[in-house]
């Protein structure tokens, strides 16, 4: 297990170094530059600026700065915000996305889980109608939809609950983005383990389990939740970044302040640095996730060993 | 031997298995009746699709969603096919215990395989871990498991298939149940392991004074093993007798049939000896004897009626027209 792990802290190295060259690259490529859309700088306080930021060198110099700056652990100055740098906006933003996104996380699977359980041990019934149809509901609302239909109910018409801000991760602020957030992962969640849980309950190894005479609660959990599940995980793994790496609509209609919006606006803005900075944040958890996922994996399936 | 003077065990009384299918209802097992008596081995025999494994399903109450059963069986006098799941589950393994045609399959593959086998004595003996480990152990020596011990932490994928098989042997036997159902259990193994698999299985029914229906499509094991053998075709049973007028007076045309189809060695055969045509489809059975398109001595009258299941000699039944030398009147 353990060669397995740094194994892949090996492999991941290459793979980020893939992911940073090409975004780099292809970012620059992309025509415009940070400060061409502001109001028409002096050609000598723009030379100037485009000086401090290395823009008047040529691209593979700025690659090899910014790589230079990387291993010192620093992700650049932002383009935009000018007082701060990347590693400072993100240590700010990224702790709103991620508590947002652990609880949507938790909700998620918790709910998920459990209606995709419930249809699938009632199949074609009323339970797994109205659990798919919910789920295939969540699935196609869109969050844009689904965010300010929350603000119009739980603040406008019954004052319930804040309808944006932050306040330090106060609960009554958290409650609207993790519905926002983890709606369409709750569907997601409840379908896959609808279809697993059914096949699962197919297999011959339940039937011998019934044929021992447990009880139908002991051959859930205990024989059938198990392998329904892997799945479900391999789903996770991608599913948890993309969750805790927030979701620019939360931050727009909440206010939250999460690493959403950096998304978008370090795009608009060609603050190239940010958007080299979420990249990297992207790229990272994605690896690191992968390999959770595998190692889940190895824990659950006894066949699967590294 | 003589049947009669033994303790009846299971009577199984115009069982009827049906399934409701979108093209209408298919009948899997059509009015079959035995009885089993205490300590005795009774051989189900047909090709695939004659209705064998689903009679073992609704004796065990583990019928796909859309099986209908009618009749009854009397197992100790209960009736064990009106239970209810609650009740079922304290007869399973407990009392009827099943071992499945796949080895490879039946055993759940993310847990130990120790694991599996406690479950079965803490559920239904109140043990405790330690007594339900002790006492698994004991029955993988019983089943010939090599360092049954260290093989209690193992996991399935860890076993061959002949080895998988006995532990599902082991795991059926584990609270002695008084009838156990062989589905197949030689059929996904190679031919030595299958020797060894039918011997265990003799000497364990002695061991243990267990009954046993043994469903199979191979004569052979039927021979090795039962006293009794049922000759199932499309869910009909075609002839019913003990295993040794079965085997060496057999007078239904498909037993023949099947025996003859046996390979020998000792033969100088050029071709292996076959039974024409297929079985027919269940949703669209033709009236009359359903063998009669495969049949050689089929005549008008088998298309007309199904023959009845008729004693024609003290504890031998067929279902057939034609009589034993000749046709009947």
């Amino acid at each position: 297990m353990l060669t397995f792990i740094s194994k892949r802290i090996l492999e991941a190295i290459p793979t980020l170094l893939i992911l940073i060259t090409v975004s780099f690259f292809l970012m620059h490529s992309a025509p415009g530059s940070p400060f061409s859309s502001e109001r028409t700088l002096p050609p000598e306080v723009l030379a100037n600026i485009n000086a401090k930021y290395h823009l008047d060198e040529p691209v593979i110099n700025q690659y090899f700065y910014y790589l230079g700056g990387l291993l010192q652990g620093d992700l650049g100055p932002s383009f935009r915000y000018k007082d701060f740098t990347i590693n400072e906006l993100i240590a700010q933003s990224f702790p709103v996305s991620a508590e947002i996104g652990i609880w949507s996380f938790l909700v998620a699977m918790l709910i998920g889980v459990g209606c995709g359980v419930i249809a699938a041990l009632r199949q074609n019934s009323w339970w797994d109608y109205s659990v798919m149809g919910f789920a295939n509901l969540g699935i196609v609302l869109p969050n844009f939809v689904l965010a300010p239909l929350c603000i119009l109910f739980f603040s406008i018409y019954n004052h319930w609950l804040p309808p944006g801000g932050w306040n330090g991760g106060a609960w009554p602020y958290l409650v609207m983005p993790v519905i926002a957030m983890s709606t369409s992962y709750i569907a997601q969640i409840a379908r896959i383990t609808r279809g697993s849980m059914i096949e699962t309950m197919h297999s011959n190894f339940i039937r011998t389990a019934r044929a021992k005479g447990l009880p139908k609660y002991r051959i859930i959990f205990q024989h059938a939740l198990r392998p329904a599940m892997l799945p479900v995980i391999s789903y996770l793994g991608p599913a948890f970044v993309g969750i805790v790496t927030g979701s620019v609509i939360v931050d727009v209609y909440f206010g939250t302040g999460g690493i959403g919006q950096h998304f978008i606006n370090g795009a608009l803005n060609r603050d190239y640095s940010m958007v080299m900075g979420v990249t990297i944040l992207v790229g990272t958890l994605t690896i690191l996730f992968n390999a959770v996922v595998d190692i889940l994996y190895a824990v659950i399936d006894p066949k699967i060993r590294y | 031997m003589n049947l009669s003077t033994k303790k009846t065990l299971l009577e199984v009384n115009n069982l009827k298995v049906n399934f409701r299918t979108p093209d209408g209802f298919v009948t899997a097992v059509n009015d079959l009746n035995f009885t089993l008596a205490q300590g005795e081995t009774l051989g189900i025999v047909g090709e695939s699709g004659s209705g064998k494994s689903q009679t073992a399903f609704a004796l065990m109450g583990l019928l796909a969603g859309n099986g209908v059963i009618e009749g009854e069986a009397r197992f100790n006098e209960q009736n064990i096919l009106t239970l209810n799941e609650k009740a079922m589950n304290r007869i399973r393994s407990k009392e009827i215990a099943m071992i499945f045609q796949d080895p490879m399959t039946s055993l759940n593959p993310y847990m130990k395989v120790g694991k599996q086998l406690m479950e079965v004595l803490i559920l239904h003996k109140g043990m405790s871990k330690a007594e339900a480990f002790e006492a698994s152990v004991k029955m993988l020596d019983a089943v010939k498991m090599p360092e049954a011990r260290k093989r209690m932490n193992m996991y399935p994928h860890e076993f061959s298939g002949g080895m998988r098989q006995r532990v599902m042997i082991a795991m059926a036997l584990l609270c002695q149940p008084k009838l156990l159902i062989a589905d197949e259990p030689t059929t996904a193994l190679d031919v030595t392991v299958q020797a060894q698999i039918l011997t265990l299985l003799n000497e364990l029914k002695d061991d243990f004074n267990t009954s046993i229906i043994m469903i199979t499509h191979d004569l052979g094991v039927v021979a090795g093993l039962c006293d009794k053998v049922l000759v199932m075709y499309a869910g009909q049973t075609m002839e019913y007798g003990s295993a040794e007028d079965v085997f060496y007076r057999p007078t239904h045309p498909y037993t023949q049939g099947l025996l003859k189809a046996i390979p020998r060695l000792d033969a100088d055969d050029e071709y292996l000896s076959t039974i024409p045509g297929n079985p027919p489809n269940l949703l669209h059975l033709p009236t009359g004897c359903p063998f009669q398109a495969r049949c050689e001595f089929a005549q008008d009258r088998c298309g007309e009626s199904m023959p009845s299941l008729q004693e024609f000699a003290p504890g031998q039944l067929r279902a057939c027209h034609k009589s034993v030398d000749g046709w009947v009147a």
